[in-house]
Formats: structure tokens, C-alpha cells, sequence
């Protein structure tokens, strides 16, 4: 890198003759021509699409017809949409889904702590909780799919030696069924949130703890009244975009239950993909789109509210 | 106080309980391996052999491989759609998140919260319009429209900026004086400076498309173009009860990962905590 300074430095001053509002108008060129590859990509890809959703929210259409298919029924689909008796346990599996997220904080804020404070080999413990965040999806739910499996699954099978005789179905009976997907997406999702923890814990000052250990504090009240109150900021991130993530629930529920037995773990992206791509009802499920982003609009909303009255950084 | 001693064997009864516990939390992936090295009828025997009665690892992998689904094709198309997805992805950040900070125009400020607000927009509110246009501008079932989604990321623009800000700026101007140009200053000085920062990005971003399931499954419709998330999935349904060729599939699909992630580690985790990265 130095080597490169000292070669352009080497350049004869003549190039600095450009000067004055030309140069500005340079500056503007190159700053255009370095974003908007960026620019032209996310205005195709998002911001159009997300507009053509909205539209499309108010029609009713099939993408077989062509777009001369397209009737404008007002908003009829969202009528709809809150008679619709399966989009409604969509939402209420969606809430539902919410209680994963302070299970896996808890758990992830207790894990961070323990590794960061009261443990060796803190890289392998890093690494281990962390792999099943960055491993694949399909593949995990596959295993977790034969693991579950009723009549001679491993876990069942576990269970029943330790005297359960009527082990649950898990995902092939409809009152576990999203509870197990809960408890995998907990697995799921504990390493992500660990190693932020760590992170947030490396900015509590040392002395705190020292202080407190002078005063004769044991584990526990440290925990209570440092830890725990410092990684406020941390949480409250973390618990936003776990719940934003909560709403985007997808590749778990088609590998493994189809939002199936009957219903039982149907989920908004999930009936929006079955709506659209199935059932190829394009303007209802148009809707279903619009309805998802509001929610996360809201709760983005919500955050920045929040932010701003409660979280001093 | 504690005395050092005592504090050491309270560390080392916590690690000894930790390991345990991290033992059990990746027993699913134990499991996997171990099964994928099983003669098939050994797969479901209770107590579970937790080390093979009858090895057949070679069999299985060999059949995985080499068998009638063309598993090796489905690899090469994952390791293709990553590898351009992620190189596009990191220029075309690197050059959005260069832009933002380090040259001053005017409405610079304002393009840049166009950007942001795409970031609030959850990607499948989105799907079907890009669908459509995928359908009409020829990018359906096509590799080139699966890198395109992945190549415009406005969190790697996020994080790359972040990291762009952090330079001095006299470095900028000095090159400027001697008449180097943003080209030049971006490609030849500021790369090289945040090469950390896009190294993270970049395998992240690899990460993430390699696993990514929900693109391929609706822009991709033909079976010779499919990557490895649908393409297990689909050998799953057809292998049926063949368990230990089932997890062998997922033992390969998985493997590249897991190597990549303990090579990069510190720099994965140091990025994610860094940006608070969500895929």
C-alpha cells in the first residue's frame, strides 16, 4: 500500500492544473458513476417492485391471463383477507412465532456471558454454537425432519427408553408442530444472537466489575445490576430485528411442514408463496404482501420511536 | 476476592459443563455425519450406534456423487452462482459504499436515504413484481437473474461504507493532488486499505447465497439449473427411506460451509458483531 503512494506521488504536478468548478463538476460525474450501479439495481429490483406491489394490492388477477387479466376490485382483497380464516391463523402463528425471540435472547445473553467471562477455549465455544446459524437451512431441516420422526425417529425413540410410551408426532401432529419449528428456529438462531452479545459485552468497562467485586458482589448481583443493564442497547437491537426476522419465517415451513398438518404452522410468507406461486391468485396475494410490509413498517417505526426516548447509547 | 486458584477451577467445572452442553446442541450435526457413514439398516437401531457397526461411508458418498442424480452438477451450480454472486456483490458495494463517503456531490445525501429505505423492505413483499419482470424481461430461470438478486446488497453498502468512513481522507487528497483519479484512488488505495472489511462481506455474502433456498425455488424452474438447497430437497423426496444417502447429500452440501467458516471465523464473527448483519 505505501508502495502505491509513493508511485502516484512520482506523477508530474501538471495534473493539478484541473481546477475550480470543473473540479466539482468532476466530482459529481465520479460520485454518480460509483453509485449507480447500486442505485439502477436497487430502483429495478426493490423500489418499482414495491410500488408494483402496492398497486397490485387493489387488483385481482392470475398471471396466466396476461395483463389484459387485470380487474381493479378496490380494496375488496383486503376484505377479504380478514374473513379469510387462513390468512388469519397465518398472522396468529406469526405472533405465535414471536415468543422464540426472548427465549433465544435469554438463552444467547446467558451463553455470551458465560463465554465471554467464565470459560476456556472460548473460540471453540464460538464456533460451536455458531454453526448451525451458518449452515444450511434445507440440510438442517432434513435432519431435523428424520430426527422428529414419530414412530422410530431418534428423539422418540430417546424418549420412549426414558419411559414416555405416547411420545408427541412432532411435525406430523398439528398441536407440536410449530412448536417444534419454534424450538429448531431457537437453535437455529441462538448463535447470531450469542456472538452480538460478545460484542456487547466487550464495551462494559472493566472497572464496573471491579467495583463491584470490591464491594463483595457475587455472580449473580453483577449480572443483575451491570450486565445486564449495560447490554440494554444490544437487546433492544436484537430483539427488533428478531422479530422483524420472525415475520420473514419461510424456508423452515416449506422444507418441513408445508404450512401443514392442516394449517397448523402456516405463516404470512409462507400462505403469500402458496397464494402466489401455487394458487397463482396474484392480487390477493399482493395483499398479503402489503400487509407484511406494513407490519414491518410499523415495527421499524416502533423502533425509531423507541429509540429515541429510551435507549441512550 | 477470589483466589486465583479457586477461580480457575470454577472456570474449569463451567468450560467441562459448556462443553457438554455445546456437544448436545450439535448433536443433530453428530448425527448427521454418523449417519451418513451407516449401511441404511443401521440408521434407526436403537440404541443409536453413535460409532458404525458396518461402515459404508465410501458406498454412500460414492453413490451421492456418483450416482444416477446428478449431484455434481447441482454443486457446480451452487459454487458458481456464490462465487459471481459474491465478487459482483462486493464490487458493486465497494463502488456504492466508496461513492457515499469518500466523494462530496451534490444529492449524494439524499441517493443515499433512497438506498437506506430499501433496507426496511422485507425481500418477499416483493417477489411477485419481480417475478413478473423477471418473466418479461427474459431473467427467469436463468443463473443470470438468480446473481442479479443477490449482486445489489445494501447492507454489504452499509458495512463497506462504515469501513470507508474510518479512512483518513488526507489519503484521498493527497492521491488527488497527484493527479490520481477516483478510479485509480478507489481500486488502487481504498480496496487494499478496507481488504479486511470486504474479505468479511464477501463471506457472508457467499454464505448466504450458497444457503439461499427461497430465490432458486421460485425463479428457477429447470431442473439442470438448480443449486444445492433445492436440489437436496428434491433428492430427499426421491431417496425416500435411503436415510444414509439422504444425509450424506446434506454432509456435502454443508461441508464447503463449515470450511470456510472455521478458516474465516474471527473475521466473520468480528463482521457480524460489527454491523449487527442479518442475511
Amino acid at each position: 500500500m505505501g508502495q502505491n503512494i509513493e508511485t502516484l506521488s512520482q506523477k508530474p504536478p501538471a495534473a493539478r492544473k484541473r481546477k475550480g468548478w470543473s473540479l466539482q463538476r468532476g466530482e459529481t460525474l465520479s460520485g454518480f458513476l460509483f453509485v449507480s450501479p447500486m442505485l439502477i439495481g436497487v430502483s429495478i429490483l426493490v423500489l418499482i417492485p414495491i410500488i408494483a406491489t402496492l398497486v397490485l394490492g387493489f387488483a385481482d388477477w392470475n398471471f396466466v391471463q396476461g395483463f389484459d387479466g387485470i380487474r381493479w376490485v378496490g380494496l375488496q382483497n383486503f376484505i377479504n383477507l380478514f374473513q379469510d380464516e387462513m390468512f388469519i391463523r397465518s398472522i396468529r402463528n406469526n405472533f405465535i412465532f414471536l415468543l422464540t425471540v426472548p427465549i433465544y435472547l435469554l438463552v444467547s445473553m446467558v451463553l455470551a456471558v458465560l463465554i465471554d467471562r467464565y470459560v476456556y477455549l472460548k473460540g471453540y465455544f464460538k464456533i460451536a454454537y455458531f454453526v448451525p446459524y451458518v449452515s444450511m437451512t434445507v440440510a438442517v431441516a432434513v435432519v431435523w425432519q428424520v430426527l422428529f420422526q414419530p414412530s422410530y425417529g431418534p428423539i422418540n425413540e430417546m424418549l420412549k427408553a426414558i419411559g414416555i410410551s405416547d411420545p408427541p408426532k412432532w411435525i406430523a401432529d398439528p398441536h407440536f408442530a410449530l412448536i417444534s419449528i419454534m424450538m429448531i428456529s431457537i437453535w437455529i438462531s441462538i448463535g447470531f444472537n450469542m456472538i452480538i452479545y460478545i460484542a456487547g459485552l466487550q464495551s462494559i468497562p472493566k472497572d464496573l466489575y471491579e467495583a463491584a467485586d470490591i464491594d463483595g458482589a457475587n455472580a449473580w448481583t453483577k449480572f443483575r445490576r451491570i450486565t445486564f443493564p449495560l447490554l440494554s442497547p444490544t437487546s433492544f437491537f436484537l430483539l427488533v430485528t428478531g422479530i422483524i426476522a420472525t415475520f420473514k419465517v419461510f424456508d423452515i415451513i416449506a422444507v418441513m411442514t408445508q404450512g401443514g398438518p392442516i394449517g397448523s404452522t402456516t405463516m404470512m410468507v409462507w400462505y403469500l408463496y402458496d397464494t402466489a406461486f401455487v394458487n397463482l391468485k396474484v392480487g390477493y396475494a399482493s395483499a398479503i404482501a402489503v400487509v407484511l410490509f406494513v407490519f414491518v413498517l410499523l415495527i421499524t417505526f416502533g423502533q425509531w420511536l423507541a429509540e429515541k426516548k429510551w435507549v441512550n447509547y | 476476592m477470589e483466589t486465583r486458584e479457586g477461580l480457575n477451577w470454577r472456570k474449569l467445572v463451567v468450560t467441562i459443563l459448556m462443553f457438554a452442553g455445546s456437544v448436545l446442541f450439535l448433536l443433530p450435526f453428530i448425527w448427521m455425519l454418523i449417519t451418513s457413514f451407516k449401511v441404511e439398516t443401521d440408521v434407526f437401531t436403537y440404541p443409536i450406534q453413535w460409532i458404525p457397526k458396518h461402515w459404508n461411508a465410501i458406498e454412500n458418498y460414492k453413490e451421492v456423487w456418483f450416482g444416477d442424480y446428478p449431484f455434481p452438477l447441482y454443486y457446480w451450480n451452487s459454487i458458481k452462482v456464490a462465487v459471481i454472486t459474491t465478487v459482483v456483490s462486493c464490487l458493486i458495494s465497494a463502488m456504492a459504499a466508496y461513492g457515499f463517503s469518500k466523494i462530496k456531490f451534490a444529492a449524494s445525501n439524499f441517493l443515499f436515504m433512497i438506498v437506506l429505505v430499501t433496507y426496511m423492505i422485507p425481500g418477499q413483499a416483493i417477489l411477485i413484481p419481480q417475478f413478473i419482470l423477471y418473466r418479461n424481461i427474459g431473467l427467469f430461470d436463468s443463473h443470470l437473474g438468480l446473481i442479479m438478486l443477490g449482486s445489489f446488497s445494501v447492507l454489504g453498502t452499509f458495512m463497506l461504507r462504515q469501513f470507508f468512513m474510518g479512512l483518513h481522507q488526507e489519503f484521498i487528497e493527497s492521491a488527488k493532488i497527484d493527479g490520481a483519479g477516483h478510479a485509480r484512488i478507489f481500486w488502487s488505495i481504498a480496496m487494499p486499505l478496507v481488504k479486511p472489511a470486504v474479505a468479511t462481506y464477501a463471506i457472508l455474502r457467499f454464505i448466504w447465497t450458497w444457503n439461499d433456498y427461497q430465490n432458486p425455488l421460485i425463479f428457477i424452474r429447470s431442473d439442470n439449473l438448480l443449486t444445492l438447497p433445492i436440489a437436496i430437497q428434491k433428492f430427499t423426496s426421491m431417496s425416500g427411506e435411503f436415510y444414509s444417502l439422504i444425509m450424506a447429500a446434506a454432509v456435502s452440501a454443508i461441508l464447503p460451509l463449515i470450511i470456510i467458516f472455521i478458516i474465516g471465523q474471527k473475521s466473520v464473527i468480528e463482521g457480524i458483531a460489527l454491523g449487527g448483519v442479518k442475511g
